[in-house]
């Protein structure tokens, strides 16, 4: 087997990591928030309360398996896999480094876009599905919010896209060796910022499943795996939110002295603890004061970027 | 500290107001008034017959009265007088129902009593007249199976639907070793099932519109932000509320059935556990009501330690508030840094009391014990370490943008609105309305402090909240007045009927050691009388209503708590809003449930 993009072993390597890496965030986040927050965290299970997870894993997965009687089973049990399957999807072209990678695909941007899309009906249908109200609430929520959001995620990254000429993802990171994006494309990267994390539905956008008020929202009904997949499905959307800034705005692998992947686990991290960091301070706007943020603030402003970028390319050429 | 003032506290009570309201109901009723009763609280007490009690409600209702107006229905409840034995003077009665109104303008009391006899329950409603009395005529009639004629819903409201007889008579039992053993077979489970099916009809809702179909959502009696078992009905148009109806009860517990059965001194303790974030300032008022019957003065040093600690537990409360209200609208980490200063005062209550959320530590005639040695150090700690503090939260929680955009204009009701339904506390001060029992009528000394009421202007959540915030700092006022001018003297008084009994010369003459074993064992006998005795506590104004019969217990313990009357108006302020705006409505409204189920 050779070390080559799209290669069994990367695929394999990169498979693992990333499930693993999204489970180990359960821990990280909680120690981090604790760390805010004036407070522990765990800390029992094994050093600094690494083994967190492993307790968690060992928990959910010998869980009584439980499908409520009154739920649609078949889309009850699709629900859950559907956002593993599509977030995990949506990694296979995610350029890591140099000849780390599943796919090189020249519409990679597109791909990604797609596979966001395609998540919002894991949560609508656990939703529906379920029978619940509480639930019902929260997929009606998860549905127009992610609907709308996905709108500006996409304009948002059009500048970047006509900045490149490509919509292969190693090639914007390629085309960022003189610069990184977030320079030219600023309010491009803020604009995906907020669409990103209402995308992966987190505080404080987190309206699908907000527990002060709908309990716990699409995912009230659910519990043992399929719950965990729901949950690590969130941390894994976290992960993948984190790598594309870092590819799409931040030069992606580049950068001195390190190794090419660890710059990009630096940059991703960063990302990542700054998504916590966003969840221990601000509150929860109201369902319809984010759709009317969004449709009446973020979309002109990311129509507006595009439109700057596309008169600078055409004046520079 | 300033001098103490000369004004007495029922001097204020019957001021130019009540005076002027009992001439002129006199003047109009003439003989209808069947009898004048004095009680030791000098609040003007007036019998009316059934027939009357409508025109005399609405008269105080629609008059005004040396130009002020009796604005509130404060309480509304009913004594069984059956086994009463010292009743002299007062008319014939089986069932006295018992009206309070207040007058906030006039700074008056007012109470009006209606007789009534076993066979013929019943006397016309006064919802029409003020919207609140429809609660309290509902839980009359469930404690003391009273009908109010012309009552919108007259259901049972804290007691389960399937319960048998009315809990507050007297041949109902007060404790399960007094009832068959409690069995629930399947025919009972079934019934019970039944009962508690959701029909919106029952609820006085419709299942659809012209043009939709209602989602009914069922919010509680366990729902994350409903602060304890307690249920909201919500009628739902897409996500905007249509009607949202409150069903409490859940966490009823007697403990105004527990006051005829404690003795005096014994029922301390449980009175920590109506606002059970209010600690020891749940003790203040009922300690001071007994006091007050009993003739006990208490010296100066007790006043200023108890204003000491209610300031404390209001402090807890009032954090808890604030941490729970950032929360609810969705932001994580308040709550934790609030919880810090929070265990700080708990650290220094429990120094001082043995116990932390419920000392129970209040006495009758003074306190448990003496402040211990260097009791002021860690208290100087907190005042230094706090403020600070304050102000960080202020830019965390009051000054952040989102919560703004959350809660204000969300809510909102005005001062009249407030009157209507029983608002006291943070709640009718947000209205832009100052009135704050410590300053309007001090007790335990609250004339001697210097401290501000704080007052908003919109009475939404966001006001209810930033109110709720500068109370904080006032309090820390106080405590800080309280740490610089303790004065020495007792701990308690040294009347005979304080509990438990000062123990000095009881080894010495024969008399006292048996007065002093008899009030130990059996506990003091207080004089017949009647009193009520209100305080702000944290929630809003907390009142003791005690009918002594000379006896080791009460005859009837009356508790006006603030929640009960809040949770009644969250209908009222919250149709048309959102399911999150509900949320944040109830987070402002700052209750707990056994403030409200008792």
């Amino acid at each position: 087997m050779q070390w080559e993009v799209g290669s069994a072993l990367n695929i394999a390597s990169i498979l693992v990591v990333v499930i693993v890496f999204a489970a180990m965030l359960i821990w990280v986040e909680r120690r981090l928030l604790g760390f805010w927050q004036d407070r522990l965290g765990p800390n029992r299970v094994g050093p600094f309360g690494l083994l967190q997870v492993v307790a968690d894993m060992i928990k959910i997965f010998t869980k009584e398996d439980w499908i409520p009687p009154f739920a649609d089973r078949f889309g009850f049990v699709l629900a859950p896999t559907i956002i593993m399957i599509v977030i995990l999807l949506s990694f296979s072209v995610v350029p890591f480094a140099p000849g780390v990678g599943i796919v090189d695909s020249n519409i990679g941007v597109l791909f990604v876009l797609a596979m966001a899309s395609l998540g919002a009906y894991s949560v609508m249908l656990g939703g529906l599905s379920s029978d619940n109200k509480y639930a019902l609430l929260g997929s009606l929520r998860a549905a127009a919010q992610m609907v709308s959001y996905e709108v500006f995620m996409g304009i948002s990254l059009l500048g970047v896209v006509a900045l490149t000429g490509s919509f292969d993802l190693r090639e914007i990171v390629l085309a960022q060796e003189g610069g990184w994006f977030v320079v030219p494309q600023f309010i491009g990267f803020v604009i995906f910022l907020i669409a990103g994390v209402a995308e992966s539905h987190r505080l404080p956008f987190d309206i699908p499943e907000a527990e002060q008020e709908i309990c716990a929202g699409y995912h009230t009904e659910y519990s043992g795996m399929k719950f965990g997949m729901f949950f690590v499905g969130e941390y894994l959307g976290l992960v993948l939110i984190s790598s594309l800034i870092t590819v799409l705005f931040f030069g992606g692998w580049q950068g001195p002295l390190l190794p090419p992947l660890a710059w990009f686990f630096i940059k991703a991290s960063c990302f990542i603890a700054f998504f916590i960091l966003l969840r221990a301070a601000i509150p929860r706007p109201r369902y319809d004061q984010l759709m009317s943020y969004g449709w009446l603030f973020l979309l002109p402003l990311s129509l507006l970027n595009l439109l700057i970028t596309g008169v600078v390319i055409l004046s520079a050429n | 500290m300033r001098v103490p003032s000369t004004v007495s506290v029922t001097e204020n009570l019957n001021a130019p107001v009540g005076l002027a309201a009992v001439e002129h109901l006199r003047a109009v009723f003439g003989d209808r008034i069947l009898h004048e009763q004095l009680t030791c609280d000098e609040i003007p007490t007036l019998w009316f017959a059934r027939e009357s009690i409508q025109q005399a409600l609405t008269l105080v209702r629609e008059q005004t009265f040396a130009g002020q107006r009796f604005e509130m229905l404060l309480d509304l409840t009913a004594i069984d007088e059956r086994v009463r034995v010292n009743r002299a003077g007062q008319p014939a009665s089986e069932f006295t129902v018992v009206y309070h109104l207040m007058s906030f303008s006039g700074n008056a009391d007012l109470r009006f009593k209606v007789p009534l006899f076993d066979d013929d329950l019943h006397l016309p409603t006064a919802t029409f007249l003020w919207p609140n009395a429809n609660w309290y005529e509902r839980e009359v009639w469930d404690m003391f199976g009273i009908r109010f004629d012309g009552h919108p819903n007259l259901y049972r409201l804290v007691l389960p639907p399937t319960w048998e007889g009315h809990a507050l008579r007297k041949e109902h039992p007060a404790r399960a070793t007094e009832m068959e053993p409690f069995t629930l077979d399947d025919a009972q489970t079934d019934i019970e099932q039944e009962a508690l099916k959701f029909k919106p009809e029952e609820w006085g809702m419709k299942r659809a519109s012209e043009d939709s179909e209602f989602m009914f959502l069922n919010l509680g009696p366990n729902h994350p932000s409903v602060h304890g078992a307690f249920r909201i009905a919500v009628q739902l148009d897409g996500e905007i509320l249509v009607d949202a109806v409150p069903d409490i009860g859940y966490h009823h517990r007697g403990a105004e059935k527990m006051g005829e059965r404690q003795s005096w001194h014994t029922f301390i303790p449980y009175t920590d556990r109506i606002d059970y974030l209010g600690g020891v300032m749940n003790n203040l008022p009922y300690v001071m009501a007994v006091e007050k019957m009993a003739g006990i003065e208490v010296p100066e040093r007790v006043k200023v330690i108890r204003v000491m600690l209610s300031e404390m537990f209001r402090i807890c409360s009032h954090l808890l508030f604030y941490g729970t209200f950032a929360q609810d609208v969705g932001q994580l980490s308040p709550i934790f840094y609030m919880f810090v200063e929070r265990e700080r005062i708990f650290n220094i209550i429990e120094s001082i009391c043995g116990a932390r959320m419920h000392p129970g530590w209040f006495r009758i005639g003074g306190v448990a014990q003496d402040l211990p040695q260097g009791w002021e150090v860690r208290i100087r700690e907190l005042l230094d370490f706090m403020p600070a503090r304050l102000d960080e939260y202020d830019s965390m929680v009051l000054n952040n943008g989102i919560l703004k955009r959350r809660t204000q204009g969300v809510g909102a009701y005005t001062t009249q609105d407030a009157f209507d339904w029983g608002v006291t506390g943070a709640g009718l001060r947000a209205t832009g309305y100052e009135w704050d029992m410590r300053k309007q009528r001090p007790y335990s000394g609250y004339e001697n402090f210097e401290f501000d009421i704080p007052i908003a202007a919109n009475g939404d959540c966001y006001d209810r909240c930033a109110v709720r915030v500068e109370e904080m700092r006032q309090s820390l006022r106080i405590i800080k007045q309280c740490v610089d001018n303790m004065p020495s003297g007792d701990y308690k008084s040294s009347h005979p009927l304080t509990t438990p009994p000062r123990k000095e010369k009881s080894m010495q003459d024969i008399e006292t050691l048996i007065n002093h074993f008899l009030s130990v064992s059996w506990g003091p006998v207080i004089p017949p009388n009647e009193v009520s005795m209100s305080i702000e506590a944290t929630k809003g104004i907390n009142s003791y209503y005690l009918i002594s019969d000379g006896n080791t217990a009460s005859y009837r313990t009356r508790i006006r708590t603030p929640s009960f009357a809040h949770l009644q108006m969250i209908p009222a302020i919250s149709r048309g809003f959102m399911v999150s705006d509900l949320i944040a409505i109830i987070a402002s409204i700052d209750f707990v449930m056994a403030d409200v189920d008792r």
